[in-house]
């Protein structure tokens, strides 16, 4: 009887079907058939047997991985760089998000808003131009500025120890005006009675920042990390590809562009496709992690 | 929000807070119009000068060096078609999917609902999704650079949430006067739904005007280079002699000049849309953190 019903219900809403079906299509060839094709990770993948013909080895390519010499050095460039962007990346919004908000003159505020969301909608390609050309070696604005005020030679860009600060430094050119603006969203809803009480009970700015504004925003500020968190090992692709050279790589490989070296240029498809599923999984396990931390503590989390 | 106090620590604070929140504003803006400058000045002086952001002399050497090229020209083509279709594309297909998405009485919508946001958490990753794309003969197409990406689980969510919170009388009374389910969409939610397909459409042209890693991955053939690509090239590969092509052997292409010429005019759409890009994308992250 079950059936039946739910097959004239299908008749009935016929049409909700035919505007359902092209997307159905979109997610099962290009988001669920690339899941199946992770089971490469578990062959030899040759290209003329495919996903399902090509023969299985077990565990072979995480074998090899947890073994390679690569696989420490990728796994600690990855996690410093996520290290880096914990301590120096997630804080700044929150900062300049609190000083906006202590910003009297609305003009300026806005103003001052408008300049910092810009660079969030270009490209890392003209993120990493801009830096080529700010950096460039003797030539380069802030190069000659460096030379000159620490007589020195700097060479930005090819010095292994200046990747990762141009990376941060990209990182937050480029998104702390992306993240004041949830922080701001945040604290708009932060109820105005709550300063008014504070300032009746004898708080000075400090302390309503302290006692009113940041507890205003800690659900905002935890969501933010468990989503971080999830992206831990999500080193952007584009921005690493595009800053890494020859000279310093060392330090520049991370699982993700290790992944495309490996896989596109070198054609080692199941190896590659074994680092990649090795560290979705990780960030999967750091997503769920985190959330279950936050609850514990007594937060919501993510739902 | 702040109180009006004028204790003098009170007033140093202000003082700090402004200097600090205009000087970040300055850094965020100045390498624009460097780059602005520089497009715009002689050869001679970016040789000379390290920094400026006034050229002594404005001259349009590089615009008429890149534009002369029929390198540049072709991608900055290839790249608004792109653009164009794929965000058609995106826009339609991320609408259809979320009307019915947005219906409670869908048979199995638990289901897919839960298969969309599945991918939200997991992958199959980059090499699975590029094996998927030679396999349908997709690599050197230019809808390798659009159909991989044609919904975004994230904006399909956001519409989704959107078509919910519209009054469903409306739906009901269309219903009654014998509109049928697409008649309901056609007529009655999309007309509706205008701001949201704005938004949409915006994120979704930015999305691919500023993507670099599908034509990097899917596209070999160098004449069929996109915008990013052609950027990358010249300026982080210094490779401009091959990329741009000597229009002239005797004459000497504005090597240092071109770079900033092709940052500038890769950055112009971006910065014309901008006022709309922030009205709405603040709506957006909204919608999207309201009801998450």
């Amino acid at each position: 009887m079950g059936k039946v019903r739910l097959r004239t219900r299908m008749v009935r809403y016929r049409w909700l079907f035919v505007l359902l079906l092209p997307g159905l299509a979109y997610f099962a060839v290009f988001r669920y058939a690339p899941m199946y094709g992770l089971t490469i990770a578990f062959q030899d993948y040759l290209p003329f047997l495919g996903f399902s013909g090509s023969p299985w080895v077990g565990l072979k390519h995480f074998e090899d991985l947890f073994s390679s010499p690569d696989f420490p050095r990728v796994l600690s460039n990855t996690l410093i760089l996520a290290l880096l962007n914990a301590v120096f990346v997630f804080p700044a919004p929150i900062v300049v998000a609190l000083l906006l908000n202590e910003l009297r003159l609305s003009v300026l505020k806005r103003a001052v808003q408008s300049a910092i969301y810009i660079p969030y909608f270009l490209s890392w390609t003209i993120v990493a131009a801009l830096t080529y050309l700010l950096f460039a070696l003797d030539v380069g604005p802030i190069t000659q500025l460096m030379n000159d005020l620490f007589h020195a030679r700097f060479d930005f860009l090819a010095d292994p120890d200046w990747f990762r600060p141009l990376v941060i430094l990209q990182t937050l050119w480029k998104s702390v005006g992306w993240w004041t603006i949830i922080y701001l969203a945040a604290l708009a809803g932060v109820d105005p009675n709550l300063y008014e009480a504070a300032r009746i009970d004898g708080a000075n700015r400090w302390k309503q920042m302290w006692h009113v504004t940041l507890p205003g925003i800690r659900s905002t500020i935890i969501v933010v990390a468990i989503l971080s968190a999830g992206n831990l090992l999500d080193t952007s692709f584009e921005q690493i590809y595009l800053l890494t050279n020859s000279l310093n790589r060392s330090v520049a490989e991370v699982f993700d562009t290790y992944v495309y070296f490996l896989g596109i240029t070198q054609g080692s498809y199941s190896y590659s496709t074994a680092v990649g599923l090795f560290k979705a999984v990780v960030g999967v396990v750091l997503i769920y992690g985190v959330n279950w931390l936050a609850r514990r503590f007594g937060h919501s989390g993510l739902s | 929000m702040a109180v009006k106090q004028s204790t003098p620590a009170g007033r140093v604070f202000d003082a700090v807070n402004i200097l600090v929140l205009v000087a970040l504003a300055v850094v965020m803006i100045l390498p624009f119009i460097y780059v602005m400058a520089g497009s715009f000045a002689r050869e001679s002086e970016l040789t000379e000068r390290a920094f400026f952001l006034w050229p002594r002399e404005f001259v349009t050497h590089s615009y008429d060096y890149i534009f002369a090229t029929n390198t540049f020209l072709r991608s900055l083509v290839i790249t608004v078609l792109v653009t164009a279709v794929g965000m058609g594309i995106q826009v339609l297909l991320t609408f259809t999917m979320a009307y019915p998405l947005s219906r409670r009485y869908l048979p199995g919508r638990s289901l897919f609902l839960g298969l969309v946001v599945f991918t939200l958490v997991f992958t199959g990753g980059l090499i699975p999704t590029y094996l998927i794309v030679r396999e349908l003969g997709l690599l050197d197409s230019y809808w390798s650079l659009i159909l991989p990406l044609a919904i975004n689980p994230f904006f399909l969510i956001i519409v989704k949430n959107f078509f919910q919170e519209l009054p469903d009388e409306l739906q009901e009374a269309a219903q009654i006067d014998g509109c049928s389910e697409l008649g309901v969409f056609w007529r009655i939610v999309l007309p509706l739904s205008k701001p949201i397909l704005a938004t949409m459409g915006l994120f979704y042209a930015v999305a691919i005007w500023n993507d670099f890693q599908s034509p990097l991955l899917y596209i070999d053939d160098a004449s069929k280079w996109t915008l990013q690509m052609f950027v990358r090239q010249v300026t982080v590969s210094s490779d401009m002699a091959n990329t741009v092509g000597q229009l002239d052997p005797n004459y000497e292409p504005p090597e240092q000049g071109l770079k900033f010429t092709v940052i500038v005019i890769a950055t112009l759409p971006i910065l014309l849309l901008y006022p709309f890009l922030q009205k709405h994308f603040v709506k957006g992250i909204l919608i999207g953190s309201v009801k998450g």
